[in-house]
Order: structure tokens, then sequence, then C-alpha cells
């Protein structure tokens, strides 16, 4: 507050100051010019709403069989989406199977950002041989196929869904980690972090309050656009029969269990992955516009 | 130039040492004991001990490392639990398989990405480049698993053009390749190639489009120079980042591919790994990674050298 006081008083006229925008402010407004980014928002949202008040809106018990009643025509006998290969309803199955999916999707990505995002972050601000030890591990996960360690360590673990959490985390750690170091490592230089260090910051304080501040954009951005790839690999998990087990509503199960009916009903058979395609292009067409927005080059 | 590349080929062995490491801690990562799943239930204590014995389980984990490490180095995978064969013999086979389908989806995503890539890079804003950009997040997005159910469908079931699962008579052997072995091929190597199409078509777009606002190419259209020579200059320019990202892709194909081989019921590495997750058959489940991902390291580093040769502006640190 002293080095204020001393200042002369016309240094700070507030009244005639232009109007100061946040930073966030201007991705928002940026982000709400984009209509096909703001569309794919809303598919995402009523997608989201309607798996959470799925027991509100389903219109049949998700879990009840029936034998009589197996593969029925999209919007024949009361079925507005017809009936899954032991009877039940497909519709609420859909709704019910946004739960898990949605969750199985965002959850590793979340995980792995914090993980990742750490990693990289401490690896690019303390350089050297904490960076040489945490990024030559990194490497080695990323010298596999992304499919192939999940399935590998899915099928390692056994199926279920935490296991398969747990490998969709491991596969999304690598390429977050790389993103956050090499980021972190371009902030590290800039003179804000050596002045901070000069009045005497520690370690600590600097990366919470400099290093993060410039590094998170960019880490969530990147890690947004990974979103519709882990929907598509966990999914896909699932559709191996190493994610969800059954008779858990899961699209990626429900592929996997209406497979044998693509012959017979392919419309219902193809319907989870309708569902799927359609919240990995919207959370990719989402994570386009907010790159675009924040005007981060990846 | 020459030291870059050694480096980068001198990187592998570590990065090797790491993914066999990894390999490895899978037979100790699986719930329950390894030998659980050659033994009866029953089996007396003395048995139980032979059998460690003999798969060498009784000695501390480094040693276990150091000999089934060197057995790999030198092609000695064990023997599958599941056919008794070595495991080696199952896994070449089905590399080869896939290596075919892998090789036939990045030619076709190649020629696709590329063509549909520099017609929208060469007119962006307009409709053709619109519609290839849509085209493309729409091949990113696509669950590719259901995209092969789908064209199952329409092709094998309604219009019953092509056979729904398989492989053709010859296998991977080119020299016998007939029309029924394409057929066969059609439909999992377009699945397969959707979404490195996608990414290509994508990449090659960025690229085009950047190229086309630089200095030099303005100073030709300045001088004159007619629209397929430009076109000439553009693709020069725009050709070493997408011949690397069709060796990235091919590399994530090559290990991707096993849950569109599960669909096709492609006798391929998907098939292997499958089969060996089913019954936990581990030394098969470690030898199909390992192979696989040597492949995978092995043609990233021969992506990143040819890469340099062909542009040494890209050459890294």
């Amino acid at each position: 507050m002293t080095e204020i006081a001393v200042l002369p008083a016309t240094a700070h006229t507030p009244a005639r100051r232009p109007p100061q925008r946040g930073y966030w402010r201007n991705v928002l407004k940026r982000f709400l010019r984009d209509r096909i980014g703001l569309v794919c928002l809303m598919v995402l949202l009523a997608i989201a709403l309607a798996a959470i008040f799925a027991p509100l809106l389903a219109p049949a018990d998700p879990y009840r069989t029936s034998m009589i009643r197996r593969l029925i025509a999209p919007g024949e006998k009361g079925y507005l989406l017809g009936t899954d290969e032991l009877g039940r309803d497909m519709l609420s199955r859909l709704l019910y199977g946004g739960r898990v999916s949605l969750s199985m999707g965002i959850a590793p990505i979340v995980l792995s950002t914090m993980i990742g995002g750490g990693l990289g972050v401490i690896a690019g601000y303390f350089g050297r041989h904490i960076n040489m030890m945490i990024m030559r591990v990194i490497d080695v996960f990323y010298a596999f196929p992304s499919v192939l360690l999940a399935v590998a360590m899915a099928g390692v673990l056994g199926s279920g869904i935490l296991n398969s959490l747990i490998s969709l985390t491991l596969v999304f750690i690598p390429p977050i980690a790389r993103v956050a170091e090499s980021v972190t490592t371009q902030v590290r230089n800039q003179d804000f972090v050596e002045a901070a260090r000069a009045t005497g910051a520690g370690s600590a304080r600097i990366i919470i309050e400099h290093v993060l501040a410039n590094v998170t954009g960019p880490i969530l951005t990147y890690a947004s656009s990974l979103v519709s790839v882990s929907i598509i690999i966990s999914s896909g998990l699932s559709f191996l029969g190493l994610g969800a087990s059954p008779p858990t509503a899961d699209w990626g199960l429900m592929l996997n269990t209406l497979r044998q009916a693509v012959y017979v009903a392919p419309v219902n058979a193809v319907l989870p992955g309708v569902m799927i395609f359609l919240t990995s292009v919207s959370f990719n067409l989402v994570s386009d516009s907010l790159r675009t927005a924040m005007d981060v080059r990846a | 130039m020459h030291l870059y590349i050694l480096r980068r080929l001198l990187y592998t062995i570590p990065i090797i040492i790491g993914v066999s490491l990894v390999c490895f801690s899978f037979i100790h990562l699986a719930p329950g004991d390894p030998i659980n799943s050659v033994l009866p239930e029953q089996a007396s204590a003395e048995v139980v001990a032979q059998i460690k014995a003999a798969y060498g389980f009784d000695k501390p984990l480094p040693i276990q490392y150091l000999k089934w490490f060197s057995n790999v180095l030198s092609g000695d995978f064990g023997l599958s639990i599941m056919t008794r064969r070595p495991v080696l013999s199952e896994v070449g086979p089905a590399v080869a398989h896939t290596a075919l389908l892998a090789v036939s989806a990045t030619l076709l995503s190649f020629l696709l990405g590329t063509s549909l890539g520099l017609v929208a890079g060469m007119t962006t804003r307009r409709v053709t480049d619109r519609s290839v950009t849509a085209f493309s997040v729409v091949g990113i997005s696509l669950p590719h698993y259901w995209l092969g159910m789908v064209m199952v469908v329409i092709f094998a079931v309604k219009m019953r053009m092509l056979p729904a699962t398989g492989m053709g008579p010859a296998g991977a052997d080119l020299t016998q390749f007939g029309i029924e072995d394409i057929k066969h091929l059609l439909l999992p190597a377009v699945t397969l190639a959707m979404i490195p199409t996608g990414i290509i078509a994508r990449s090659v777009r960025a690229t085009v489009a950047e190229v086309r606002r630089q200095d030099f190419v303005q100073t030709l259209k300045g001088k004159g120079l007619r629209r397929p020579r430009m076109f000439l200059h553009v693709i020069k320019n725009a050709a070493p980042p997408a011949i690397a990202i069709m060796g990235l892709q091919f590399a994530q194909l090559l290990g991707g591919s096993i849950l569109v081989e599960t669909v096709f019921s492609w006798p391929g590495t998907g098939f292997l790994l499958n089969a060996a997750i089913s019954t936990r058959d581990l030394p098969l489940l470690q030898g199909t990674v390992i192979v696989l991902a040597t492949f995978f390291v092995l043609t990233n580093v021969l992506v990143d050298i040819v890469q340099t040769l062909i542009d040494p502006r890209v050459r890294r640190a």
C-alpha cells in the first residue's frame, strides 16, 4: 500500500480508465459468438440433464426384461425407441446409459488433467533432473498406442468400471503431461517469474500464483479436446466387455450385447452408437470453439 | 544431422526397456496368482512349488525380469497358456494380418485425407472447405467400431455385396491375393481409415492454408504464376507434415485396430489380445503388447528421421 500512496494522485483516476474486461470474460464473449459451439454445448447439456434426471424421464424400468417383447422396432407397441435383445426399453436404457458413459468419458480426463498436468508443471518448472525423471517415465507410457495401452491395462486388471477408469487415466496422463511441461517451460523463463523470485517468493507460491495462472488455459483446452477420444475409447472398452458389466445400462456395453441382433433389428442395434457419436462430436466442436475463443494454438 | 539421427535411435533403447518393464509388470498387476490359471484348484503344495520353480516364479522380481527380458531379446516370449505353443508363433501371423489391415487403411486415409485437405485448404472459407471440415470432425468423432457395425448392416446385410466378417483365403500372402481377399479387406480397412482420414484432412487443410498465406506465395502470385504451378509450390511445402502425420497414424492403427478387428472377426493382433484377455493368457498378452509397442516406437522414430531428412527445419533438440 505504501508504494501507491507516494504516487501522484493523477496516476489513478478510475473514472477515466477504459472499462477493463478480464481475459476470461473476453473468452466467454468470443465463445458466445460461435454458433456451432453454442449449439453443441446445448446438446451436451441436454444429454447430461437427461442422464441426471433419467429416473424421472425414463418411461420404463431400464432393467426389466421381457422375453416376449424382444427387439421390437422403434415406434411400435408403445416403445418409442424399441426394445433390446432382452426386451428392455431402449429409450430408458439410453437415458440411464448416459450416466455411466458420460462419467466414464469425462472422469478419466479430469483425473489425468490433475495428475498429468501436475507432473508436467512440476517437470517444466523445476527442469533439470526432476524434468528428466518425470518426462522419461512419461515417454515410456507414450510409447504405447493409446487404444492398445487402454485395452491391455483393462484386460490385465480385469473388467469393471473402476479398472477401466484406471487404465483410461493412465492413457491420458502422458499427452497432458507433455503439453503441461512444454507450456510451463515457456512461462518459467519469462520476466514476471524472475521478478516474483526476486521478491523472495518460494517455488510453491510462484507455481500457484504465477505459473498456474498462465498455464491452466492451454492445458484445459488441450484436455477438453481429449474428452471425445476418451468417450470413444471408454465405450470401446465396454464394447469389448472390459468396462461396465451387464446388466448395467452403458452405451458401449449395449452396443456389445446388441451386436448379435444387428441382422434382425439393425436400427435398435445401432442406436447406442448414435448417442456415443453425438456426445463425442459435440465435445469435439465445443472444444474447437473454446480453442478459437481462447486463441490458443495447440 | 547424423548426430541427431544417432541420438534419436539410441534413445529408443531405454524406451524399449521401459516398455518391457511395463509389460513384465502385467503378470503381477493381474489379480490372483499367475500360476492359478494353469493349475487345478486342488493341486497340492508340492505341485504348486514345482510349477512355480518351472516358470521361475520362485525367484525375486528383478531376477525374474532379467531372465524374462533376456529370453524376450532372443525371441523367446514363453509358451501361450491357452495353446501351449510358443507365443511368437502365435503373434507373428497375427501381426502380419494386422499390418495388412493397417497398411491398407493408412494408404486409403492418406489418399482421401490429403486430397480432401488440399481441396479445403485451397478454397478456405468456401462451401468445399466447410464440408471437408465438417467431414473431418465427423471422422474424428465417430466411434469406429460402431461405424463397422453400420457398414456391416448396409453392405453385408442389406445389399449383400461384401462379406460381413473374416479374412480372405489368401491371408496376408500378397502373391495369392485375389478378388475375394479384397472384398474381405474392404469394409474393415475403410472403417479403420475413418479416423486417420479426418485427422489427415484436418492437418493438411491447416498447413495448406498457412502455406498459402506465406510471403513467397504472394510473390509468385504477383509474378503472374498460374494456379496449377502455384499448386505445386504449395504441395511441396505442405507435404512433410502430411507424411509425418501419415506415419504416426499408421503407428496408432497398428496398435489401435483391436476394436475394428473384433467387429469384423479379423484374425489379427486384436483378436489375439481379446483371446488372451478372456482366457487370462498373460504370456500371450505380454508378447502381443510388447511386439506392437516395439513396432510403434520404431515407426515413430522412422517418421522422425524421415521428416528431418526431407525437411531439416523441423529438427528437434
